[in-house]
């Protein structure tokens, strides 16, 4: 159920996200959701492409620092307290967020959001048990 | 009182002679009896005591290199039985390992006499309060000021160094005629009595003794000018006693050199041979009067040049020009040594191998900066913030540990950092010096 995300290290100058994502439109990697936290030196450009290995080869032989990771994607409604019910589900079983973000586009009326967490397995079980919709990795490449 | 110690500052090349080949001679003789891995040095080249006839002689002996007292750290190099000793000093050394050396009653007599020649040179007698702001510590500054100082009998101010805005009140206060410091700590104090809106005026500073960094000759003309003082350049290492090697004189042309404890030469640090007068190259120092911690041939991998003329102060002792440079890659940085290769060595724990990095040396204001950026790697990427910055804070944390200064680290993408045939420049020191 885990979804790959790819994570870029840039730093904070001109033109540098610019060009990161020029290199994958250039092989044909599609970006589905994107985030970006930075500090005032650098920044962790965070991605979910619909070829996670072969964009993490391309990215790597143009000498960028990236790396791995897996994160949740799941479907929210589209309504008010939808998310806070979900934050709620892995507060209770002392599961931390280390940071989420939503996708760019939306699939009917449903948000879709990428949660990163320090024991997916555990969260993706206790949030289907809850009736939560947690996408398939395939399913989210296809976006 | 225009010398110290005018027998030896005024004279004559021969007399001079004598007296080092009289002291090289009997400081090789204890050496070899005393300090196996010099005896070893010796045997290894089939050099005996009895080689050494005279001064002449002198390039016949091994060189000692940092690595010498790194291999017999803490005592291997002393010459004395350590009940004999009654001081030890410390300055850092390239692995975090630091450099030990040790002084007898006799040791600290001879240093502050060559302390005492120096602050002379700047006029200071009895009446002078001398104002040490060297901070007070294992670090040579401080004591070879203090103990030169007193020898003329000069009132001390020890201060040490820090709170600025105190030091300044207490100048003003207790009528500081002699400044004692580095001197980017003098431009330091300058910058606070403006804030402070105290004038020259107010102080009764005459003159200043500045050292262990290197500086240049607009920051003398700075220093001169807004403290109203005249600024001599001051020139020692704690391998070969610390502070009072050699000093400038009122002439500011060139350091003298207190030949008849510590004897120069230079030489053409890729080939090792002795150059004639004048020419540029590496000085090394042989000490012929030091008991516990003699030292022969010693690199100190500065460049400096030799002046055998007498000065226009009279004084007839050899010159040495301003340090202009090093054969290695030492960095001095608020007055602390700092070698790259310190730096290596806290960024190998963070990998099996060392990241890429580059070292950017600036000087904003008066203050030297240090830079450290890191490539990232693999091994140090993470995909949170925290630990990124919390990389970025163990890094800095570990140089403060091993370097005692505060560097601002950087991580940087693959491939930042210039290489040149593979091999990436380590420093930029952007310093006008």
């Amino acid at each position: 159920m885990l979804v790959k995300q790819l994570s870029v290290f840039l730093e904070n100058k001109l033109g540098r996200l610019a060009e990161v994502t020029k290199i994958l439109g250039e092989k044909d990697i599609d970006i589905s959701a994107l985030s970006i936290a930075d500090t005032t030196d650098f920044g962790i450009l965070r991605l979910i492409v619909n070829k996670p290995e072969e964009a993490e080869q391309i990215l790597r032989e143009n000498g960028i620092a990236v790396s791995c990771t897996n994160v949740i994607a799941i479907a929210v409604a589209d309504k008010p307290g939808a998310l806070a019910k979900v934050l709620q589900i892995l507060d209770n079983v002392s599961i931390g967020i280390e940071y989420l973000y939503a996708f760019v586009g939306k699939n009917k009326d449903e948000a879709l959001v990428i949660i990163k967490v320090e024991v997916p397995e555990k969260a993706v079980e206790t949030l289907e048990k809850s009736g939560i919709r947690v996408l398939s990795s395939n399913e989210v490449y296809k976006l | 009182m225009k010398y110290w110690n005018e027998k030896y500052e005024c004279m004559s090349r021969d007399e001079m002679t004598s007296v080092q080949s009289e002291r090289l001679i009997k400081t090789v003789n204890r050496i070899y009896n005393n300090v196996p891995h010099y005896r070893e040095k010796m045997q290894k080249i089939g050099l005996e005591p009895g080689d050494i006839k005279s001064i002449e002689d002198l390039p016949k002996l091994p060189f000692t290199n940092k690595q010498d007292l790194r291999d017999t750290y803490p005592y291997g190099l002393f010459a004395e039985p350590l009940s004999n000793v009654v001081r030890l000093h410390a300055s850092s050394g390239t692995t975090g390992k630091q450099i030990v050396v040790g002084y007898t009653h006799k040791d600290l007599d001879s240093w502050a006499d060559a302390m005492a020649r120096t602050l002379v040179s700047v006029g200071t007698n009895k009446d002078s309060f001398v104002h040490n702001a060297y901070g007070y510590g294992l670090f040579t500054g401080a004591l070879g000021v203090h103990y030169g100082a007193e020898k003329i009998g000069a009132t001390v101010i020890p201060i040490s160094g820090g709170n600025t805005k105190r030091q300044i009140q207490t100048m003003k206060d207790f009528g500081s005629t002699i400044l004692a410091c580095t001197p980017s700590y003098a431009l330091f104090l300058i910058e606070v009595m403006e804030e402070m809106g105290i004038k020259k005026e107010e102080l009764q500073l005459k003159a200043g003794v500045f050292g262990a960094e290197p500086w240049s000759l607009n920051m003398r003309s700075e220093i001169e000018e807004k403290l109203g003082i005249l600024a001599i350049d001051i020139y020692g290492l704690s391998e070969i006693i610390g502070p009072g090697v050699s000093s400038e004189c009122s002439c500011k042309s060139g350091l003298h050199v207190f030949e008849d404890h510590f004897v120069p030469e230079i030489i053409n640090p890729e080939t090792l041979e002795v150059l004639p007068p004048g020419s540029k190259g590496e000085i090394v120092f042989s000490t012929i009067t030091k008991e516990a911690f003699p030292v022969l041939r010693y690199r100190t991998r500065d460049i400096s040049s030799l002046n055998y003329e007498t000065c226009a102060c009279g004084r007839t002792l050899v010159r040495m020009n301003r340090v202009t440079g090093r054969s290695d890659d030492m960095l001095i940085i608020r007055g602390v040594n700092v070698f790259p290769s310190q730096i290596e060595s806290v960024l190998l724990n963070f990998g099996e191998v060392a990241p890429h990095y580059q070292l950017i040396v600036d000087r904003i204001g008066n203050l030297d900066t240090l830079e450290v950026w890191v490539e990232m790697t693999p091994v140090l990427f993470s995909d949170e913030v925290k630990k990124l910055e919390d990389i970025e804070r163990r890094i800095r944390e570990e140089i403060d540990f091993i370097l005692g200064i505060s560097a601002k680290i950087k991580l940087v993408e693959p491939k930042t950092i210039e290489r040149s045939e593979g091999k990436a420049k380590r420093v930029i020191d952007k310093r006008n010096l």
